[in-house]
């Protein structure tokens, strides 16, 4: 950080603020490529593939939440099933009062960030690792509430009714749309919501948060702010799920394995990055379906890994992308180039103390 | 009396929170570490117990002889090595690590001993048999045992902390680590050591648990990890003693609403959890939440 010479700091007519070092209009250009290919694919490919990919963009939707709760907002939440289990039941729930599922879907996303509010009042009273372990006995409490409730199944769980007008094809592809959607709109509003305001309020938390209070930076608010949004976003990943498994499981919805892989998918992919979770959830994937007939061997290596990665490589793969050739997929931070040295090409900074 | 009877072997399970919790409340207190794989490593010392037994044919109640020993070299080994590694790079990480930890040493227990529950010493005639007072209260022997052993740990640790000479490094040491490596102490051994300890009393849960209940390899986390930080949230963080009152009111909440519904068991108890981080999140004896 002491590259910046008397010379350089007096021209400061030569300084740039760009939001990355390259142009990353392709970028943009790629990602509705993407987006419209996986549109297209039910057209294409046989539903086995597709159903892989429903569970990716599940596995990918909770990776980008959980992100931004570690990543950017520096809580560890390993509750976060909780949130997805109140998607899957909510979906459930106005499923049986005859709504459609597919439009159950936003109402259970919504609703699961309703209760994300009185959820915050309570885990916040606690710091760091006790915040950590109040998310999980909280997500316990969920399911432990939802099994007692007889009319939705109790233990086992019930079947989602409202899907039997469907063909199957149909209805695979409908399931593919509604977790293209759900991802792409998360995708969507992490990055957005990074480049504006609460991103610059995240970054100054992250860097010092005693800093960033003396500021103005109002710490507590902007937290539950991302408590609240992930809420919404794992609801409704939840609620994607209970689609795709044509009902509702407590101990399926509820378990601790969906906090684990998106947990470990962030951690490999980079934590603190928006590429992070694509990368991280694009590993997951590989290693579950290599592994698939090995039961509960591919948690025990991605857990591995993920211990590994962030013992010695903080920043995870995208890190390392990021570290050897400077590319921001979707950069919602700042170069600062300082004049006259781009052009020998390697003399940059990054706003911030993020590195 | 049915209700008396309750509330004793709830007061007497509440022993069997505490020393769930101890080992949680040291790790913290001393390396600010909190361990989301305590709960497993709990589960890790019941199956080799179980393995021990098997193996020596000693005892059941005299396995933590051999147990206890192997459980606090994991914990010295694990503490210097991937703790410390985690802990250099700031609480987020180590958060990270334990819940890898946690969720690698669960599913591998799934993967080499299967799902199947285990229990110790299920022939064992002291476990199994209990006295009586009166004709309706009815106290079994194995959780007056655990009780004892409960308060005798918390004892000892009190002891420990305050009087003896590595006690004393051992508080220097999580009051500043930086004075004491400046006063010549090497600040990660004695953590490695205050590792050594909290493991011990890891293994002391995880027999205790085989011999009260099963072990199954989610044990650790949905049973012994949550309630034993349950005990550490009501009863205040930071207090051995008021761990033992948490773990007290856990038990007792959780028998009262067995009597209600036998489902409800384990919810009334994250109730009074929830009520207390509700209306004194600094738990109830604390003076103030560390």
């Amino acid at each position: 950080m002491s590259t910046v010479t008397e010379t350089t700091a007096r021209s400061a007519d030569k300084f740039r603020v760009t939001r990355s070092r390259r142009n990353v209009a392709w970028t943009g250009v790629g990602a509705l490529i993407a987006v419209i290919v996986l549109e297209r694919l039910p057209y294409i490919v046989y539903s086995g593939t597709t159903t892989i990919l429903v569970q990716a963009f599940i596995v990918l939707t909770l990776a980008c939440m959980w992100n931004l709760l570690a990543g950017y907002a520096g809580l560890v939440s390993v509750g976060q099933q909780g949130f997805v289990g109140l998607g899957a039941y909510f979906v459930l729930i106005f499923a049986l009062q005859g709504i459609s599922p597919f439009w159950a879907l936003p109402l259970a996303a919504l609703c699961s960030g309703a209760a994300a509010f009185p959820l915050w009042w309570l885990v916040s009273r606690l710091r760091s690792g006790y915040f950590a372990i109040a998310t999980w006995v909280l997500a316990a409490t969920i399911m432990l509430v939802f099994e007692r409730i007889s009319a939705l199944g109790s233990g086992t769980g019930l079947p989602l009714p409202g899907l039997s007008g469907f063909s199957t094809a149909i209805l695979n592809a409908d399931i593919y749309w509604a977790a293209l959607t759900v991802t792409v709109v998360a995708l969507a509003t992490t990055y957005l919501l990074l480049r504006g305001r609460l991103g610059l309020v995240l970054t100054a938390i992250r860097d010092d948060e005693v800093a960033a209070r003396s500021s103005g930076a109002r710490v507590g608010l902007t937290r539950m702010i991302v408590f609240v949004i992930a809420g919404i976003g794992c609801g409704a990943a939840g609620g994607v799920l209970a689609i795709s498994q044509l009902g509702v499981q407590p101990a399926g919805v509820f378990s601790i394995s969906w906090t684990a892989e998106m947990a470990f998918a962030v951690i490999i992919g980079g934590l603190g990055t928006i590429e992070g979770p694509i990368l991280g959830t694009a590993v997951f994937m590989v290693l579950q379906q290599t592994l698939a007939s090995y039961n509960a061997w591919y948690l025990i290596i991605f857990g591995s890994v993920a211990i590994l990665v962030a013992l010695f490589a903080r920043r995870g793969l995208w890190g390392l992308v990021d570290e050897y050739a400077h590319v921001r997929l979707f950069p919602v931070g700042y170069w600062l180039w300082t004049g006259g040295e781009s052009r020998r090409g390697l003399r940059w900074r990054r706003g911030g103390r993020s590195s | 009396m049915q209700w008396v009877n309750d509330i004793i072997q709830g007061i007497l399970t509440g022993g069997l929170y505490a020393l769930f919790a101890c080992g949680l409340s040291l790790m913290f207190g001393v390396m600010k570490v909190v361990n989301l794989a305590h709960g497993d490593l709990a589960v890790v010392a019941g199956y080799i117990a179980v393995g021990v037994i098997a193996v020596t044919h000693i005892p059941v109640l005299w396995s933590f002889v051999i147990v206890v020993p192997i459980m606090a070299v994991l914990g010295y080994v694990l503490q210097r090595t991937l703790i410390q590694a985690a802990l250099n790079r700031g609480v987020l990480i180590t958060l990270m690590v334990t819940f890898g930890l946690s969720v690698v040493i669960e599913n591998g227990l799934l993967q080499f001993f299967t799902a199947n529950s285990r229990g110790l010493g299920v022939n064992n005639a002291f476990i199994t048999s209990s006295f009586s007072i009166g004709s309706q209260i009815t106290i079994p022997y194995l959780l007056l045992l655990i009780f004892g052993v409960a308060v005798v740990v918390l004892l000892g640790l009190q002891y420990f902390l305050s009087r003896s000479k590595y006690g004393r490094l051992i508080r220097a040491v999580a009051d500043d680590k930086e004075a004491a490596q400046l006063c010549g102490v090497d600040y990660r051994h004695v953590f490695g050591i205050a590792a050594a300890i909290a493991f011990s009393t890891v293994a002391l849960a995880g027999i205790a648990y085989g011999m009260y209940s099963q072990l199954a390899p989610t044990t650790g986390t949905d049973t012994i990890l949550l309630f034993a930080f349950a005990a550490v949230v009501i009863g205040g963080l930071g207090s051995l003693w008021g761990t033992l009152l948490g773990g007290v009111i856990l038990g007792v909440a959780q028998l009262i609403g067995a009597q209600i519904n036998t489902s409800d068991e384990v919810l009334a108890g994250y109730i009074v959890f929830l009520a207390v981080l509700l209306i004194r999140p600094q738990g109830l004896t604390a003076r103030r939440a560390r």
